[in-house]
């Protein structure tokens, strides 16, 4: 492994750390090593109780794992999420604006801003939606947007996700832990709640109803199954909403109306809440073979009978390969500059990107253009000459397959490490839900990448989740 | 509530149930077996255990030992109704609707799974077997308890009792079917006969039941009448067939009073049980009279599903 990068700690040094974070320090300093193991294995029982776990099948092992959860909490001061919020919605508009504009009149590929084969050559744009406009030209009803801090002042936008972002339940449940695990610390702050965010996504689910709807409008959240790595956070948001958790077979279409079978006779269904994806939705549309969908359901939806939250197609929105281009879209749509940046991003498939990515690997990290999960990619500085020369060979071979960014430091924040504290590089993914209102909780979930030096954060390679506390605005800092 | 849901809570109950039967009807062939004196090693209650069990094939095979079919009838996996195949089921379909169960419930299920999973396939020995079969037993009667005592009297818990009360009351007539023979023997029959009348009642632990509403020697009609008849025996056809039209009525009110096939036909079950008396069910026949009620047992479980659960 190569030199640790130099990157900002949010806390700051112990002795003079900055404003948000003097009560954690302090709280750091007066509290024994000891105390804080014996509340890492406490957060862990409970975690275990509660069962919030994530399934892993076929990989060996225990199939019902526990995201590590650390305990010490990732604080924003309210000046800081301030600007980060109004940065999320700025920018979720416009991704809803671009997905209205590409299944609609395509003005921003006629306006030659984006490349015209980029989208519409691409695997996750769907012309199944063409001409399709979902109530109140929302597409992306729950955004998952990945941020991170390389300085006091800069945060980039890392991913959007537009499909079926996962996590708020770790950013539920882990608040609640450290409510009970340190009830005094929490009252010493004056943090931000987030505990409606489940009442905010029905509001935001209920406000999309089709128009056809009458009465209150039937909500339900479609899950792939007990077998998917996402089950537990399924059941616990439809139970928060008192929503039916429901799965393909359960529902079915009829004159172009989506019913579900219950034992009081089939029940009309007016929002679903899909968190399966695109492919899987309805046999009859996509994916042939699909035993998790709905035959039909695409047609539901174009008559206009029933709502899918996210709409189907979004993920052209978050597509690797588009991603450079949302600052444009944030221009051409709105007519602002964006208030957060991109990290700027080489395409392999430009022949001068390509060139540059292929003499600077070591110094860049790679990804797959379909890729996610933190597989699939090389980070420059931590790898080794070997892993370098056959991710170059990858390159040449699939260019379109293949973008770089800079390896960025992201910020550290500081974690429990077992034997004390030490700095570990964080992510921050906040939530925006959009419907009749744009909302987002304040927080989100901080993903933190426990082994020293790494950057990864991902769950599925050792990464854990921190509690992250916006201090309300008249907190004294 | 989703027609899944239910589906899976019906069939929770139907397979714990079913575990309880199946260990019930092997301590009675033990016991019988035990008794040995020279009785063919496969006696009346092999027979009627396969008879019970469906297992025709079993039962018409040629050299198949005692030890085969409890093995068949305990750890079996290729064969459904087998006990560990019954507690695996009940399982799954709890797993499916955990959060539709109370805990106490959940955990009567998952503890009996967990420790037959323990046994690794393993049979018990044949000195352990009884004690093995008592602690099924056992397991059923605490998850009864267990929905009895703390489920909400909502929707759930009407669909775990409607699948408990469909399958015991067609045990009951399974059983009964199997010894039709032994029960339609008129006179006082042998020592033999008398032996199987005494099994037959141990089948629903109703020995004692007997003497108490008769207070006399055993017959084959009073054992037809208590186990079809008389609605003060919990495991008799008419007192299953009661509930489940009760339960199925409380569905139907908390549905605004929508009813289907599977209400009508439940009640003229019931109904038949009601009005009938143990001379016309002799002077149809006892075999005929059962067939005919198992008939209409599965064209009710078939109703239900078709009305309820896979609608």
């Amino acid at each position: 492994m190569a030199e640790p990068i130099k990157a900002f700690d949010e806390m700051g040094e112990p002795a003079a750390a900055r404003a948000a974070y003097a009560e954690i320090a302090r709280w750091l300093a007066a509290t024994p090593t000891a105390q804080l193991e014996r509340k890492r294995q406490e957060a862990e029982l409970l975690f275990r109780r509660i069962g919030v776990t994530f399934a892993v099948y076929g990989e060996g092992g225990d199939p019902e794992r526990l995201i590590p959860f650390d305990i010490i909490p990732r604080i924003l001061a309210w000046g800081e999420w301030d600007h980060l919020s109004r940065g999320l919605t700025q920018r979720v508009r416009a991704l809803n604006m671009f997905l209205a504009d590409v299944y609609g009149s395509g003005e921003i590929l006629k306006a030659g801003r984006i490349p015209e084969a980029l989208i519409l050559q691409n695997e996750a744009y769907r012309p199944e939606m063409r001409g399709v406009t979902p109530p109140g030209g929302i597409y992306v009803h729950i955004a998952g947007i990945d941020v991170v801090r390389t300085d006091a002042a800069q945060f980039h936008v890392l991913e959007d996700n537009c499909r079926t972002p996962s996590g708020v339940s770790y950013m539920l449940e882990g608040r609640e832990a450290m409510l009970r695990l340190f009830p005094g610390l929490c009252a010493a702050h004056r943090i931000a709640p987030v505990s409606h965010y489940p009442a905010d996504l029905l509001e935001t689910l209920m406000s999309v109803a089709p128009p056809a709807c009458r009465g209150l409008p039937r909500v339900v959240l479609l899950t792939p199954g007990s077998y998917n790595s996402a089950y537990y956070e399924h059941c616990f948001l439809a139970d928060e909403m008192g929503v039916e958790v429901v799965e393909g077979q359960d529902l079915f279409v009829e004159d172009r109306v989506v019913f579900m079978r219950t034992t009081a006779g089939p029940q009309r269904v007016d929002v679903i809440y899909r968190r399966i994806d695109d492919d899987y939705l309805d046999p009859a549309a996509f994916r042939a073979d699909s035993m998790l969908g709905v035959r039909g359901l695409m047609e539901a939806y174009r008559a206009g009978n029933v709502t899918l939250a996210n709409a189907p197609g979004g993920g052209i929105a978050d597509d690797k390969a588009v991603y450079p281009y949302v600052p444009e879209m944030v221009r051409f749509y709105l007519g602002e500059e964006p208030i957060l940046a991109n990290v700027p991003t080489y395409l392999c498939e430009r022949d001068a990107d390509r060139a540059y990515v292929l003499e600077h690997l070591q110094e860049l990290v790679v990804k797959l253009t379909k890729g996610s999960g933190g597989y699939g990619m090389l980070v420059g500085p931590h790898s080794t000459t070997e892993q370098r020369a056959e991710f170059a060979a990858r390159i040449k071979a699939n260019p379109a397959d293949y973008i770089a960014q800079p390896t960025l430091a992201l910020s550290t924040v500081p974690t429990f490490t077992g034997k004390g504290t030490a700095p570990r590089h964080v992510d921050l993914r906040p939530f925006v839900l959009s419907g009749a209102a744009t909302r987002i909780v304040p927080g989100g979930l901080t993903r933190v990448a426990l082994r020293e030096g790494s950057l990864v954060v991902n769950s599925s390679q050792g990464g854990g989740t921190k509690d992250t506390w916006v201090l309300a605005p008249d907190a004294p800092c | 509530m989703l027609s899944r849901t239910a589906d899976s809570l019906y069939w929770l109950g139907r397979y714990m149930e079913r575990a309880g039967n199946t260990a019930r009807a092997l301590q009675v062939a033990l016991r019988e077996a035990g008794m040995g004196g020279g009785r063919p090693a496969r006696g009346e209650s092999w027979r009627a255990l396969l008879l019970t069990s469906g297992d025709l094939a079993l039962l018409h095979a040629s050299g198949v030992g005692a030890a085969e079919i409890i093995r068949h009838l305990v750890m079996d996996r290729a064969n459904p109704s087998s006990i560990q195949s019954c507690i695996e089921a009940s399982r799954q379909n709890a797993r499916q609707v955990r959060t539709a169960l109370t805990v106490d419930m959940w955990e009567a299920v998952n503890d009996t799974w967990d420790q037959m999973r323990r046994r690794g396939g393993a049979m018990p020995s044949a000195d352990d077997l009884p004690g093995f079969l008592d602690w099924v037993k056992r397991q059923t009667i605490l998850f009864n308890g267990a929905y009895d005592d703390t489920m909400l009297r909502d929707e759930a818990w009407r669909f775990v009792r409607l699948g408990t009360m469909l399958e015991r009351a067609d045990n009951t007539a399974r059983v009964l079917h199997a010894h039709a023979a032994a029960l339609s023997i008129i006179g006082d029959g042998t020592a033999e006969d008398y032996l199987n009348w005494q099994a037959i009642l141990r089948s629903f632990t109703a020995l004692r039941a007997y003497q108490w509403v008769y207070h006399g020697r055993l017959e084959p009609r009073r054992i037809a009448e208590l186990l079809i008849l008389r609605g003060e025996l919990p495991r008799s056809m008419i007192a299953c067939h009661a509930r489940i039209e009760a339960v199925l009525d409380e569905i139907a009110t908390a549905h605004g009073g929508r009813r289907g096939e599977c209400h009508r036909r439940a009640g003229e079950i019931h109904a038949r049980l009601r009005f009938g008396r143990v001379e016309d069910i002799f002077s149809q026949g006892l075999e005929a009279f059962l067939n005919e009620m198992l008939a209409r047992n599965i064209d009710l479980g078939g109703q239900i599903a078709e009305f309820y659960l896979h609608n």
